[in-house]
């Protein structure tokens, strides 16, 4: 009796111990205190006041731009997105999208601006504008659309890519995501084969990185993926990452958008 | 030109609360780019906050201060409707206003 009593004792001091603020409730706690200044608003306010000014060879705004839910609505688009467009029949992403749009309404070059690096010129333009259509959709939840058989095909797609192994370190998205409760270093890894939760994964690009003062959108949080797998870099807006964005879009239905959400 | 500042100003008893989010580069001049060179500094040196016209503060500011820093400071006095107006200048000389009312 006297030694179950004991051991007793250890089990709680050892869960005592285990009951101190882990380093996930630490960085939680950072980001809380960060969000109430998060600097994606800056990037909020460039990106609505591009979106209603005129600009490109055409002089157009992009107010009459369809982000899928009819030419000029805004909210409630991103949590629907990426989806099938009749007019250049392709599913595409909220970026993707925006580069058609600047292509069609106001006479931009959509191949120049995708060969454009990240954070330059139009791509920086494109990121602004891609957070505040966000922004607009914040508290929405996710219900990507599959009732057409090209998004239905993308998914299959987007879950094969996921999946799919390679480079020289072996590596594909589902070795970091592909199970519960893995972490890199002090960050924790949704696992992004199901819903990993509101606001988590998928639900809170685009956003803002505090360590290196720069808002990324979706295509760029895809592309360090890759980095990070030691991949070839894919290319901006191609199949494969509009694909993994419907793979992880229709997996976080239901999950409530965040974005433009901050991050360490 | 600089992009806008985002200020929201609360009021709550005879405090205000003034929440300042300044756009801004804030480069410290230790850093090098990638051929090598020194990027010149380029940060806010002085940011002043004015309640009703009024100078409520003034800051000197260096480059220690973070890339599209946040400002929070309170006002004591100040009421609903008032005018809150918030200046910076930047080591370049540049310099951007931006004005919220207390809500």
């Amino acid at each position: 009796m006297r030694r179950l009593l004991a051991t007793t004792f250890l089990a709680a001091v050892s869960a005592a111990a285990f009951g101190q603020k882990s380093a996930a409730d630490g960085i939680a706690e950072y980001r809380a205190m960060l969000a109430d200044g998060n600097p994606a608003e800056l990037f909020e306010a460039k990106g609505e006041d591009l979106w209603k000014q005129k600009r490109g060879p055409k002089n157009v705004s992009l107010e009459k731009c369809d982000l899928g839910k009819g030419p000029g609505v805004v909210k409630g688009a991103f949590v629907e997105l990426p989806r099938w467009f009749a007019d250049t029949k392709k599913v595409q992403d909220l970026e993707t999208r925006l580069v058609t749009c600047m292509e069609t309404l106001q006479g931009f070059d959509g191949a120049a601006i995708a060969k454009t690096p990240f954070g330059k010129g139009e791509q920086n333009n494109l990121t602004a504008l891609a957070t505040w259509i966000a922004a607009e959709s914040r508290g929405m939840r996710f219900n990507l659309p599959q009732g057409h058989g090209e998004e239905k095909k993308m998914y299959e797609v987007g879950k094969r890519v996921f999946f799919y192994r390679g480079g020289p370190m072996d590596f594909s998205c589902a070795s970091c995501h592909g199970e519960d409760g893995k972490r890199i270093r002090l960050q924790d890894l949704p696992n992004l084969t199901k819903n990993p939760g509101d606001g988590i994964g998928f639900a809170a690009w685009p956003a803002y990185r505090v360590s290196n003062g720069q808002m990324w959108g979706m295509q760029l949080r895809l592309n360090d993926c890759y980095r990070q797998q030691r991949f070839p870099f894919p290319g901006f807006g191609s199949e494969p990452t509009v694909a993994l964005g419907v793979y992880m879009g229709v997996n976080a239905k239901g999950a409530e958008s965040i974005a433009p959400a901050i991050k360490r | 030109m600089a992009d806008p500042m985002r200020i929201r100003a609360q009021a709550a008893g005879d405090k205000t609360t003034v929440r300042v989010l300044m756009s801004h580069e804030m480069e410290t001049g230790q850093r090098k780019d990638a051929a090598g060179k020194v990027i010149p500094a380029w940060f806010i040196q002085e940011v002043t906050a004015n309640h009703n016209g009024k100078p409520v503060m003034t800051a000197q500011w260096g480059p220690s201060v973070a890339k599209n820093p946040f400002l929070q400071f309170v006002i004591k006095g100040a009421k609903a409707g008032d005018k809150v107006a918030i200046t910076w200048k930047d080591n370049k000389g540049d310099t951007r206003t931006d004005e919220a009312t207390v809500s």
